[in-house]
């Protein structure tokens, strides 16, 4: 039996599905505990869809942060992306570009690291529309599932998956860490540097984050480029 | 929330959109100058850095416990070699357990 790409796709995209479960859930429950209704937390996932963005959006409204420093935030921890949809521009089989500029809605960590790592050759835009669509789906589904649940979670529960988010970060970081000394140096560099921030309150939580990442990924490749290090792409493990 | 945060959605939707569809749709084979891509493809290691610490620490307001055991905890599973969700959904369960006795 044949299968469409598009349904390849949907096979494909199903361990991430999986794996926004848990993380959507929270963001719900947070949202609410953030003063969101379930129509505005929702309504985030619909619209901007992307986790990290998301969550740190809710701790800076939670501390009452200007919501243009919110935007400007948001712009920052997802410029990461232009570099991925750059690398995925070679992936992709060539298509329109309305096609292109819909699929490119979708890309988010998890989804550019399923497609970019798909074996056989290009993928299809159909193909790479179903990954996102089982991905997306479930990000928005759980997202208002656990704003809905929220008040059915007894509170050491909910207490307890606060830490959601931080651990996902831990768990997207770590693997790359491993054998690879510029990420490890990247990560610390950048968190000494942000709790240097927070600590002297020199500068708020949205600009202490800014900051951190910018300094800490400029001057770490100023120092491999000084160094005779070659230009690597930490996307994939390839050092040492 | 009201108006201010849905002015806020559509600023954020804008600037996670646009990083994501300029390349895909414009680029075309064009090449970034090396340094910059090199700097773009530290971002995403630098900003969970930035993330993580020192928040980590104070998801809990006032108890600094909570958030050093789930540090541990997640660092320590995810050291293991195991994937994501045992990362998230052990982190979780230790720290519910913690909850329930504090």
């Amino acid at each position: 039996m044949e299968r469409t790409p598009f349904k390849k796709g949907l096979r494909a995209g199903i361990s991430i599905g999986i794996g926004y479960f848990p993380v959507a859930l929270t963001f719900g429950l947070l949202a609410k505990s953030a003063g969101l209704s379930i129509v505005e937390a929702t309504a985030m996932s619909i619209f901007v869809f992307a986790g990290a963005a998301q969550y740190i959006s809710l701790s800076l409204l939670k501390l009452g942060v200007d919501p243009f420093l919110i935007v400007v935030n948001t712009f920052v921890v997802n410029i990461r992306h232009f570099l991925m949809t750059a690398s995925l521009n070679e992936k992709l089989q060539p298509s329109s570009k309305p096609v292109k500029a819909a699929v490119a809605f979708g890309v988010t960590d998890e989804t550019f690291s399923v497609i970019a790592t798909a074996k056989e050759g290009k993928v299809s835009s159909a193909e790479a529309a179903g990954v996102i669509a089982v991905a997306y789906g479930s990000w928005v589904v759980f997202t208002a599932a656990g704003h809905l649940i929220g008040d059915f979670l007894p509170g050491f529960l909910q207490a307890a998956m606060s830490i959601a988010l931080y651990a996902l970060f831990v768990a997207l970081l770590v693997p790359s860490m491993k054998g690879n000394r510029k990420v490890v140096l990247l990560a610390s560099s950048s968190a000494l540097l942000s709790c240097l921030f927070y600590y002297t309150g020199l500068l708020t939580t949205g600009w202490a984050i800014l900051a951190s990442t910018l300094i800490a990924a400029v001057a770490v490749e100023l120092l491999y480029v000084k160094t005779g290090r070659a230009y690597g792409l930490p996307l994939e493990k390839e050092e040492c | 929330m009201g108006a201010t945060y849905w002015w806020m959605l559509l600023g954020m939707a804008l600037v996670t959109y646009i990083p994501r569809m300029i390349p895909l749709t414009f680029l075309d084979g064009r090449k970034l100058p090396p340094f910059l891509t090199g700097v773009l493809g530290n971002i995403p290691y630098a900003v969970l850095g930035a993330l993580i610490f020192p928040a980590i620490f104070h998801v809990q307001q006032g108890d600094l416990l909570f958030g050093i055991i789930g540090a541990v905890t997640a660092f320590t599973i995810a050291l293991a070699g195991l994937g994501l969700m045992p990362v998230v959904l052990g982190t979780i369960g230790v720290l519910a357990v913690y909850s329930l006795f504090m």
